[in-house]
């Protein structure tokens, strides 16, 4: 073996071409990886184009009044689609979730970050990070035979009798079809998603806080601004697009999460203002129907159908966050963070290897 | 650390309205961490009241009793779990960890930006469209549901988690080990191999903890895909039953003694996905001390 001064030398001088056995290994290392890595991108492609294609049917048949319609009956001989119901579930239950999610998360974000400190704000992370770990069915469990009887019996007539009756906004709050606040119902599934998306939207809130630079907290605190101003006037603004980055991703999470929505959305088929009356789901739907749906029909392709619109909606969503997180880092990045420094740095070493 | 100082020293020159509002923040920031914690008490303290009573051995040993016929287990999906999940494993944590070893140790180009962005975006996938995915390529050509077609279904959902937390991970192995592998004239490939995985091998474990910690719990892909049974079945090309399976029909089951073996499956569910999560949050945060 020659010593490795000698082997030095020799890649330093001698041209790349001659150091083929070297290089091979390298080449098709990398071109491995990168073969596999490249198969992530072959996934997504795939996961739409097959949707696609399964899911053509019903907007051949319907066109775009699949999504208006309002008609969802699969019942041979009277089949009909129109997909509006499980859209506006959707849309109300992951609004309701994000309603009372985000003021959490950004108060958890700024307890964490800026106001409690050591191991108990550590402990604090690790306990809300937890309830990400919960699985999905776990939720549904619970809001089964816990959450949904005390809202049926305390809060949602609390509600009807306190914020049913606001004009205009009551509505929504209004006993429903069978004039009470029994059964599986819209907000208490927007609540159960509330839940489960806090983790996701306090995690990245955190990650936007931390981008703000020590610089500007510590101008705002010399001009004697107290915490509280310090970060309304110092962390807030430049964290607003990240925010509303992450309350988008959260958004993406609620209108995919399936089993625990459609454990206690009561899968009704109906449009109605009122939250108290049940729904469905756009993945509820799918999680209901899909093993009873025959093939032969538009049933099966209707719902595949339905997928494919939920993975349209899932990806821009997350796409549209992860811009407007990179956007609020950005934002700070023409006076780099310690941290952004410590990546140039790290990337520069790197890309002077061979 | 400043504003605390500074709270302490200024506050006597402050305007009371400064100060009310100073202090209304705090206390609503601190009633927000309080908020966040009350759904997590509640349903890991239901959970273990209603499931620890719901224990016994018979749960994991035995098949399902028919309606009306007391006692009985769902030893069926257990099975079918951990042949699941195992598959998936296998599948999801070679291809995670190459991609991640990629973007981590090649990653510089425009290719290597739209992979990380892919990863990213895969990651809000949501785990219905996986199993509705899976169900149109290989369910329908197989014929079947099968406990295969689940393990694909979650490896759609563990491969890009497996990237992003590899991708991480390997960037926390410092560059002088890297440079030292290198000036010994080891090629890139063993570099990587021999001194950058082993180095970050606790990382890469817990990361595929919580991989798992995640594919255990997921029921929506496993139903479009498994399907579900009630006896015991070790063939993954037939339909398989799976513990969250089990508990989202139990739970949607009118007969009552089903409801009790879908608390037991359920702590048993959480005390392992928890168990996994803790100990993967504890290894990586000696982890990540051991490497500053």
């Amino acid at each position: 073996m020659t010593s490795i001064d000698q082997r030095r030398d020799e890649r330093a001088e001698v041209p790349a071409g001659t150091r083929r056995n070297l290089r091979l290994g390298d080449t098709l290392f990398r071109g491995g990886t990168r073969l596999i890595a490249s198969g992530l991108i072959v996934l997504l492609v795939l996961l739409v184009a097959v949707l696609a294609v399964d899911g053509f049917r019903p907007f051949q048949q319907y066109g775009l009044h699949f999504l208006t319609g309002r008609n969802w009956n699969p019942v041979r001989g009277r089949e009909s689609f129109g997909a509006l119901p499980f859209i506006y579930g959707t849309v109300v239950t992951s609004a309701i979730g994000i309603a009372l999610a985000i003021p959490v998360s950004v108060g958890l974000a700024l307890l964490l970050n800026e106001v409690a400190r050591g191991w108990f704000s550590n402990v604090l992370a690790v306990l809300v990070d937890l309830l990400a770990a919960i699985p999905s069915v776990v939720y549904g469990l619970w809001g089964v035979f816990v959450l949904q009887p005390v809202m049926d019996r305390t809060i949602e007539p609390f509600l009807a009798a306190t914020l049913g009756k606001v004009p205009v906004l009551g509505a929504l709050f209004a006993p429903n079809v069978s004039g009470g606040t029994q059964g599986g119902d819209l907000f208490t599934a927007g609540v159960i998603l509330g839940i489960m998306i806090l983790p996701i939207v306090t995690a990245v809130a955190r990650e936007v806080v931390m981008t703000v630079p020590r610089d500007l907290r510590e101008a705002a605190l010399a001009l004697g601004s107290t915490r509280y101003e310090m970060i309304r006037m110092a962390v807030l603004p430049y964290s607003r697009s990240g925010i509303v980055g992450a309350s988008m991703l959260g958004l993406g999470r609620a209108l995919g999460e399936t089993i625990a929505v459609a454990m206690v959305v009561g899968n009704g088929l109906g449009i109605h203002v009122s939250l108290f009356n049940s729904g469905s789901t756009i993945p509820s739907v799918i999680a209901n129907e899909f093993r009873e749906a025959s093939s032969a029909g538009l049933h099966k392709a209707s719902l595949l159908a339905l997928a494919l619109v939920l993975i349209v909606i899932a990806l821009i969503f997350a796409a549209l966050s992860r811009l407007l997180i990179r956007r609020s880092a950005a934002l700070v990045s023409a006076e780099p963070a310690p941290e952004a420094l410590e990546t140039i740095a790290f990337r520069g070493g790197e890309g002077g290897l061979p | 650390m400043i504003a605390a100082e500074h709270g302490s020293v200024v506050s006597h020159a402050l305007s009371p309205s400064r100060r009310i509002k100073d202090r209304a923040f705090t206390v609503a920031v601190w009633t927000c961490g309080l908020i966040a914690l009350v759904p997590l008490v509640l349903i890991t303290s239901y959970v273990i009241v209603k499931g620890g009573t719901a224990l016994n051995l018979d749960l994991f040993t035995r098949e399902p009793n028919p309606p009306g016929l007391p006692g009985g287990g769902i030893v069926q999906s257990f099975i079918g779990t951990g042949i699941i999940v195992g598959m998936a494993v296998l599948f999801s944590v070679p291809l995670g960890l190459l991609t991640g070893v990629y973007l981590s140790e090649y990653g510089r180009g425009r290719f290597a930006g739209l992979v990380r962005f892919v990863a990213e975006i895969l990651l809000s996938t949501p785990s219905i469209v996986a199993g509705a995915f899976i169900w149109a390529v290989v369910v329908v050509a197989m014929g079947t549901f099968s406990g295969f077609a689940a393990a694909l279904a979650l490896t759609v959902l563990m491969w890009p988690i497996l990237t992003r937390a590899t991708e991480e991970i390997l960037k926390l192995v410092p560059d002088d080990l890297r440079e030292a592998g290198l000036a010994l004239g080891l090629p890139r490939w063993r570099v990587i191999l021999r001194v950058v995985i082993p180095t970050a091998g606790a990382g890469i474990f817990t990361a595929i903890m919580l991989a798992v910690a995640r594919g255990l719990g997921e029921t929506a892909p496993i139903l479009l895909t498994a399907l579900g049974n009630e006896f015991i079945n070790t063939n993954p090309m037939t339909p398989m039953d799976a513990v969250p399976l089990r508990i989202y029909f139990y739970a949607g089951s009118p007969v009552v003694q089903f409801h009790a073996i879908a608390w037991g499956a359920a702590i048993t569910l959480l005390a392992a996905v928890l168990a996994l999560s803790i100990t993967a949050r504890i290894l990586s945060h000696r982890q990540v001390k051991r490497t500053r």
